[in-house]
């Protein structure tokens, strides 16, 4: 006798304690702690801030440890969250040309006020497997303290494009209007076409291999941009926030960002002289590979204002916005693991349907 | 200066890309039933002034006006969006030189005839499937290719089919951008009959945009120069071709001649 | 994080506002695509997001909620939204569709009829019924303000020309009210009627594309077609094996790999409600069995 299938709360349940069971992995192997991965894998954790618009250093390791380490499932957790919080409002732009620089290069200028700054980077390291990390906690795999302190904090450091902007050789950026509203995509749906808070919004949202691929494709010619990196930097800024009551900006506390400045393609007509023109990109922690990306793409999506022809995936605004973000598209991908029974039994019925008409149908012609 | 019996009136267009005129100022009226070439070489902003008048592309300047089915004549910078579609779906026409850029390519002729009927509320399926099958017939498509998609029929075809696919709901003004450009001669030819034969038959309006004055003096009652954005010269077809004034019009007439 | 950092039904009242002032408007504008500032949830999207925003702006601490899957109670994702509710709002659940007062379903719609004082609650995921002829948004507003279906109706017209019918069987897209034509998310073409002057409020959310609409209760839905080929609701040439019901949409089941198939009810209330009212179908094995079970 056949009997509905059921049982799909226990199943759940289980799965659960399957879930968790797989999270430990062998027991006899300590239990990674939440501060060592923040510490230690510390540009996962800027990874999981970044896309999942969330600096929160610790929550961002908690997600990383619940979810195994898959990375987009971390930004989802902290996602998850983070939509409950209340907004209090926004704070003023953050001024990146104060940065406390712990790495700043340009591809512009051999050397400019401030100097190159080469900082932790993995640039100049033979991807060599180094073995000596191997050893566990015995004090073998410390390494040597670096050998002199970052930049000299009394030495100003503009940005190359402050530089370049000072002969008046690259677009002016937009002037900010005092009091404007700034737009927020996760309080209000995303309208075409979008304008460039939103686009930026989205872009440092957006998946960091989804960007990296555009990026790369505009490269390749579908829908060059002739880049320069102008400045990549890296460091600490202050936060403010004006305060209604108040009336004045008030300090909230330092944050690590990475800030990439790339420098293009020169336009100009008859009226306007030629100028340089801009991409930008800013992510929390340590993200140059995004900040990059996200430059570049930035650069891409403004085709139209710049009257080029739109014949790359990477300046087609509907089609980047809409696709990158990695919580929306691996929600939708992994959706077809859901039931379809009921539509594919409508499918089902229709096609035998058809298969039967069609056979039927030789038979009537012959009749005729 | 406003043509009493004018069907659309055109003045003062004017276009420039960038630095470069494409079309300054220009004016002209067609009449119901009325074919009026605009001739030129490439570059002369012939193509520029037809979408302009079609609606296609606004004008830096200048104004076009059409007297719409009740008699009105209408500003067509004025139309709200929903009028000026629903004039580009019924009462205009457009035939692209590329027909890729007119038919729908992954849909059936049928598909594609009935489209404008199903637009304007069309919902009995043999009604419109009739409907196509007579127009098929018309442009001289056989009958038996109603449920074949244009990537399946020849370039001379896919023309036909595009003509067709416009005439369906009996416009009395269709804009021709170079139809029969980059066809065979003989292609060319049976095309031209075509065209001919309906917009006779129908008494069609049509504004034809051709770098050929083979063309435009088989299908035309009245033909426009055009060189460097600027109209040249106008008048009947036979007069200006057998009696050129302009010393840039001789020049192209001699030319063809020659050739 | 403390032990119930989260408000009633998880979204915060600000939340719910921005989402009930969606539904309004969505309820005032019939069939039209309401953008709302849809929110993360702690479920992926595609799997019912927009359902469960929609069900959370509305849930009272007195409503009786039911959530189907495929019409089941008990599919895994049905299970799972219900306890989410049962947990961060605490209400009352049930499997009766007679009791509930809210029902959130995932691509069907209940055989029982629904009353005045229920609201269906439509989980989907793509609510353009025009994106798959022309992917631009921006494009698809423009027809839509236009009431440009002319496209839509090229479609149809490929199906008859090709396969003789329409061949959409499932989503299949309705004229509401006289003016907006609507994607009724993937239910099977069986459950369009149900649409039509339905007494309940229907409310459909999409969370990943940010979309609500709405089909207010005794609205005329018309599902698209020609006069020529009238729409048809499909047909089951058996009825349900375990419950005998004949009016009701049948999932298929495999029993065995030598093509054994076994029909039966895909709503699991309905079936098991008739059963319980002592009805009865065809078992594997064939009617002797049942008789001699009767």
């Amino acid at each position: 006798m056949y009997v509905a299938v059921k049982g799909g709360e226990r199943a759940i349940d289980n799965a659960h304690r399957l879930l968790a069971e797989a999270r430990r992995g062998d027991r006899s192997v300590p239990e990674i702690g939440t501060a060592q991965i923040r510490e230690q894998l510390s540009l996962a954790v800027d990874r999981v801030m970044t896309e999942g618009s969330l600096l929160d250093r610790d929550l961002a390791a908690l997600a990383i440890k619940q979810a195994r380490g898959d990375l987009i499932e971390a930004i989802f957790l902290v996602r998850a969250y983070r939509t409950t919080l209340p907004r209090f409002g926004h704070s003023e732009p953050l001024d990146t040309a104060a940065m406390q620089v712990r790495r700043r290069i340009s591809a512009t200028y051999k050397d400019l006020p401030g100097g190159q700054v080469l900082g932790p980077t993995f640039d100049y390291t033979h991807r060599l497997l180094d073995f000596a990390l191997e050893a566990e906690g015995d004090g073998q795999g410390e390494p040597a303290r670096p050998a002199t302190a970052p930049a000299d904090p009394d030495q100003p450091m503009p940005r190359v494009t402050d530089i370049i902007g000072g002969e008046d050789l690259i677009e002016r950026n937009p002037p900010q209007e005092a009091g404007a509203p700034v737009g927020d995509l996760t309080r209000d749906p995303l309208n075409f076409p979008a304008a460039r808070d939103l686009r930026l919004q989205n872009l440092a949202r957006g998946d960091e291999g989804f960007l990296l691929a555009l990026a790369y494709s505009t490269q390749r010619g579908y829908g060059r941009t002739h880049p320069f990196v102008g400045e990549i930097r890296l460091g600490e800024v202050e936060v403010e926030m004006v305060v209604e009551e108040l009336g004045f900006a008030v300090p909230l506390g330092d944050i690590t960002v990475t800030e990439c400045q790339m420098v293009n393609q020169f336009k100009g007509s008859a009226v306007d002289p030629p100028r340089f023109t801009r991409g930008y990109g800013l992510g929390f922690g340590h993200c140059e590979r995004k900040a990059m990306s996200m430059a570049l793409v930035d650069r891409s999506l403004r085709a139209d204002a710049f009257e080029e022809e739109r014949k790359g995936p990477a300046q087609d605004e509907e089609f980047v916005l809409s696709h990158s973000d990695n919580v929306q598209a691996t929600g939708f991908v992994e959706h077809l693991k859901l039931p379809h029974y009921v539509d594919f039994q409508a499918e089902l019925a229709f096609i035998r349907q058809m298969r039967a008409e069609q056979a039927a149908r030789p038979e009537t012609e012959a009749a005729e | 200066m406003t043509a009493p019996d004018a069907l659309l009136e055109a003045r003062g267009l004017a276009k420039s890309y960038g630095g470069r005129m494409a079309c300054a100022g220009v004016s002209l009226a067609i009449r119901e039933g009325e074919v009026l070439a605009v001739v030129g070489e490439s570059g002369s902003g012939k193509s520029t002034l037809l979408n302009m008048l079609a609606g296609r592309l606004a004008p830096d300047a200048g104004e076009v006006h059409y007297r719409m089915r009740d008699g009105v004549m209408r500003d067509m910078a004025r139309l709200s969006e929903a009028e000026r579609r629903v004039l580009m779906r019924t009462d205009w026409g457009f035939v692209h030189q590329d027909a890729a850029q007119g038919l729908r390519m992954n849909v059936s002729a049928g598909g594609n005839i009935g489209e404008r009927l199903m637009a304007i509320g069309g919902r009995h399926y043999g009604d419109i499937r009739a409907k196509a099958a007579t127009w098929l017939t018309r442009v001289e498509i056989g009958v038996d290719r109603i449920d074949d998609k244009p990537t399946a029929y020849s370039g001379g075809m896919r023309q036909r089919l595009q003509i067709a696919r416009n005439l369906v709901t009996s416009p009395r003004l269709v804009f021709m951008d170079e139809p029969t450009g980059g066809l065979d001669v003989s292609v060319q030819a049976r095309l031209l009959d075509l065209i001919r034969g309906l917009s006779a038959d129908l008494g069609l309006a049509v504004i034809l945009v051709t770098h050929d004055l083979a063309v435009a003096r088989l299908l035309s009652h009245r033909i426009l120069v055009m060189k460097g954005g600027a109209v040249i010269e106008t008048g009947l077809t036979d007069r200006v071709l057998d009696d050129p004034q302009a010393p840039y019009t001789q020049l192209l007439v001699s030319s063809v001649l020659a050739a | 994080m403390t032990d119930n950092p989260y408000n009633f039904a998880y979204l915060d009242e600000q939340t719910k506002r921005m989402i009930r002032r969606a539904i309004l408007k969505a309820v005032a504008i019939p069939g039209y695509q309401v953008p709302f500032a849809s929110r993360e949830m702690p479920m992926p999207y595609g799997w019912g997001t927009g359902g469960v925003q929609v069900t959370a702006a509305i849930l009272g601490p007195k409503d009786v909620l039911k959530v189907i899957d495929q019409g089941a109670d008990d599919t895994t994702n049905a299970v799972s939204i219900r306890a989410f509710f049962a947990k961060t709002a605490g209400v009352q659940t049930t499997t009766a569709t007679a009791e509930a007062t809210i029902i959130q379903t995932r691509h069907r719609i209940p055989e029982a009829p629904l009353g005045e004082d229920q609201v269906l609650v439509y989980q989907v995921p793509i609510p353009e019924p025009l994106r798959f002829l022309e992917p631009r948004e921006t494009e698809t507003r423009t027809m839509h303000a236009l009431s440009e279906y002319g496209l839509m109706h090229v479609k149809l017209y490929e199906d008859i020309a090709r396969f003789g019918h329409i061949a959409t069987s499932y989503a299949y897209p309705v004229e509401v009210a006289g003016r907006y034509v609507m994607d009724p998310s993937p239910i099977p073409k069986f459950d369009n009627p149900k649409m039509d002057d339905c007494p309940a409020l229907q409310l459909f959310g999409a969370g990943r594309e940010k979309r609500i609409y709405a089909i207010p209760p005794h609205t005329r839905v018309v599902s698209l077609d020609f006069d020529d080929h009238p729409f048809e609701r499909n047909r089951f040439s058996q009825p349900c094996a375990l419950c005998g019901a004949g009016d009701s949409y049948l999932d298929e089941v495999v029993t065995d790999d030598r093509g054994g198939r076994l029909f039966v009810c895909s709503d699991t209330d309905y079936c098991e409600g008739r059963r319980e009212a002592g009805h009865r179908g065809h078992q594997p094995g064939g009617p002797e069995r049942k008789e001699a079970a009767e």
